[in-house]
C-alpha cells in the first residue's frame, strides 16, 4: 500500500509519544514523593531532570514539523500528526507543573507540615491513574474512552476545592499559617492544572479519531 | 465584496472602461442556499453505447474556485467538457440530464452554443496560443464579437493581460509572437485570452501540468484573484494544488462498470481534513492503488 514510509514515521511518532507520556507519568509520582517525605536531593533531581523532558518534546515537535513539511498529510494522517505534536507539548507542560511541585519541597525546607497530606497525594494518584487512561486511548485511537477519562478530572477538581476550603479556613483562624497554607495550595494547583493538560490531551484524542474539536469536560471554574 | 470592470463589448459610443486593474476584494463566503452559478443535474454522459459518467449531480457555487480530482480516467476531463459543450465536438456522443447555467439548461434546443462558450471559457493543459502575435491573440474574441473600433481593442487587451498579471512583462512587445513567451507566461495569455470576451465561468483543465513550480503558483495565485469576478472550475491531479487553490473540491472515482460518480463534495478544508467517504480519505491520503 502506498505511503509506507510516511504510516512507519507516524507509528513512531505514536511510540515516542507513549514513552514519553509514561517518563511524565512516572514524574508526576517522584515530585508527589518528594513531598511526601521531604526529599530534597530527590525533588532536586526531579528538577535538572527537566530537561532531559523538555529535550524530547522539542524532538518529537521537531519530527512532526518535517513530516507537514515533507509529507503533505492530509485528513486522518493530518490529524494524527497534528495530534501527536500538541499532545507532546501538553506532557512537557505536565512536567514543568511536576518540577513546579518540586521547587516547592525545597522552598518548603524543613517546616512542619500544616496538617497531614492525605488529599494531595490523593490528587497526585488521580492524576497519574488519569494520565496512564488517556495515553492508553491515545493508543487505541479510543475516542469514548478518551472522552471518559476527561470527566476524571472533576475529581480532580473537587478535591483542588476541598484544599482550598480547608486550607482557607486555617489562614483565617490563624494568619501566621499563611506561608505554609500557601505552599501547600501552590502545590494543589499545579496538580489541579495537570489535570486540566490531560484533558486537553483527551481532546487531541477524540480530534485525531472524529475530526471532532470540541472542549471535554466543560465544568465549573476552579480558579 | 465584487467589482467587475464595466462591460465593453458591445460597440456602444461613449462606454467607459476602466483601465486600472480593478479591486480585488475577498468574496463572501459560499451561501450554501443562494442558486449555483452551474448546477448538473442527473448527468449521465455517453460516448456511443459506453457510459462514462453516471447520475452525476453537482452545483459549482458562483464566484468560488471548485476543485475536481480523482483517479485518472474517471471522468473529470469528461465532465468538465459537459459545462461547455465541448464533448459537442465528439462524434456519437449523448447527454441525459441537464447542465443550469444560471438555471437554464445549456443543453436545451435552440441554445446558442457560440454564446455559451463566450460565457463558460476554457483553458486547457498545453498553452495553445494561437501563432499570431500577443495582442492578436487577446484581440481574436473580441473580433469576432464585432469589435472594430481600435480604441476599444486596446482597453480590452490591456485590461485582460492585467487581469491575467502578464501586463507588465509584455506591455512593450505586444507585437511580438505569442509563441516566444515562455510556458507560464503562455498560459496567463491563455488566461488573458479567456477573459478578454467577458465570461462567467473559467473551465481549467489541468492549466498547471505543463509548467514549472514557480510559474504553477503564479498560475494559482492569479486564480486566488479571478475568483472574485469569475466562477472558476479547475480540473487537477494534483491534490496539494487543489488543496491550496480550491473553495470546494468534488470528489470523483470510477465505478466498476467504468462510469465516472461524484463520491463527495464540500469545502475543500473538509475534504482534506476530516472527509466523510472512505474513497475520498484513501484518494486524499495517496492510499487509494
Amino acid at each position: 500500500m502506498p505511503r509506507t514510509m510516511l504510516e512507519h514515521s507516524i507509528g513512531r511518532l505514536q511510540t515516542q509519544l507513549l514513552e514519553f507520556g509514561a517518563r511524565v507519568q512516572h514524574v508526576i509520582g517522584q515530585s508527589m514523593d518528594a513531598l511526601k517525605t521531604r526529599d530534597r536531593a530527590l525533588a532536586e533531581a526531579i528538577i535538572q531532570n527537566d530537561a532531559q523532558l523538555n529535550e524530547t518534546r522539542f524532538r518529537l515537535e521537531d519530527e512532526c514539523y518535517i513530516l507537514l513539511a515533507t509529507q503533505q498529510p492530509a485528513a486522518g494522517d493530518l490529524r494524527e500528526i497534528v495530534s501527536i505534536l500538541l499532545s507532546a507539548i501538553e506532557l512537557e507542560r505536565i512536567a514543568d507543573h511536576a518540577k513546579n511541585l518540586a521547587e516547592i519541597t525545597i522552598h518548603m525546607g524543613a517546616e512542619p507540615l500544616l496538617k497531614p497530606l492525605i488529599d494531595l497525594p490523593r490528587m497526585a494518584e488521580l492524576a497519574q491513574v488519569m494520565l496512564g487512561r488517556a495515553l492508553d486511548a491515545f493508543a487505541r485511537g479510543d475516542a469514548q474512552a478518551a472522552e471518559a477519562v476527561a470527566a476524571m478530572d472533576d475529581d480532580i477538581d473537587n478535591l483542588y476545592k476541598q484544599i482550598f476550603r480547608e486550607l482557607m479556613s486555617f489562614i483565617v483562624e490563624d494568619p501566621r499559617t499563611v506561608t505554609r497554607a500557601m505552599n501547600l495550595l501552590f502545590a494543589a494547583h499545579n496538580i489541579e492544572r495537570i489535570g486540566d493538560c490531560i484533558t486537553n490531551i483527551t481532546e487531541r484524542v477524540v480530534y485525531a479519531k472524529t475530526g471532532r474539536l470540541q472542549e471535554l469536560n466543560v465544568g465549573t471554574e476552579v480558579s | 465584496m465584487m467589482m467587475r470592470d464595466k462591460p465593453v463589448l458591445t460597440g456602444a459610443p461613449g462606454t467607459k472602461f476602466q483601465l486600472a486593474a480593478p479591486v480585488m476584494t475577498e468574496s463572501a463566503p459560499a451561501d450554501a442556499t443562494a442558486m449555483p452559478k452551474l448546477r448538473i443535474s442527473h448527468m449521465n454522459f455517453y460516448y456511443g453505447n459506453f457510459r462514462a459518467l453516471a447520475d452525476i449531480n453537482l452545483d459549482f457555487p458562483e464566484n468560488q474556485i471548485t476543485a475536481i480530482i480523482g483517479p485518472s480516467g474517471c471522468g473529470k476531463s469528461t465532465l468538465l467538457r459537459t459545462l461547455d459543450r465541448m464533448n459537442d465536438l465528439v462524434p456519437k456522443t449523448r447527454l441525459e440530464g441537464q447542465v443550469l447555467l444560471d438555471g437554464e439548461d445549456i443543453y436545451a434546443p435552440n441554445v446558442d452554443v457560440v454564446n455559451i462558450r463566450r460565457r463558460v471559457g476554457m483553458v486547457f493543459q498545453r498553452p495553445n496560443p494561437f501563432p499570431k502575435s500577443i495582442y492578436d491573440n487577446i484581440a481574436y474574441g473580441p473580433r469576432l464579437l464585432g469589435i472594430r473600433s481600435k480604441k476599444i481593442l486596446d482597453e480590452v487587451v490591456e485590461s485582460s493581460l492585467r487581469r491575467a498579471a502578464l501586463w507588465e512583462e509584455v506591455r512593450g512587445k505586444l507585437h511580438q509572437s505569442a509563441l516566444a513567451l515562455s510556458g507560464g507566461q503562455q498560459q496567463r495569455l491563455c488566461i488573458a485570452r479567456t477573459i478578454a470576451v467577458e465570461p462567467e465561468v473559467v473551465l481549467m483543465d489541468e492549466p498547471c501540468s505543463a509548467l514549472d513550480p514557480v510559474a504553477t503558483l503564479k498560475i494559482e495565485d492569479l486564480m486566488r484573484d479571478l475568483r472574485n469576478n469569475y466562477t472558476i472550475i479547475i480540473v487537477t491531479h494534483n491534490m496539494q494544488q487543489a488543496a491550496r487553490v480550491s473553495d470546494f473540491t468534488a470528489m470523483m472515482m470510477m465505478r466498476p462498470d467504468g462510469a465516472g460518480e461524484m463520491v463527495e463534495f464540500d469545502r475543500t478544508r473538509v475534504i482534506f481534513t476530516n472527509p466523510k467517504d472512505k474513497r475520498t480519505e484513501d484518494y486524499v491520503t495517496g492510499r487509494f492503488g
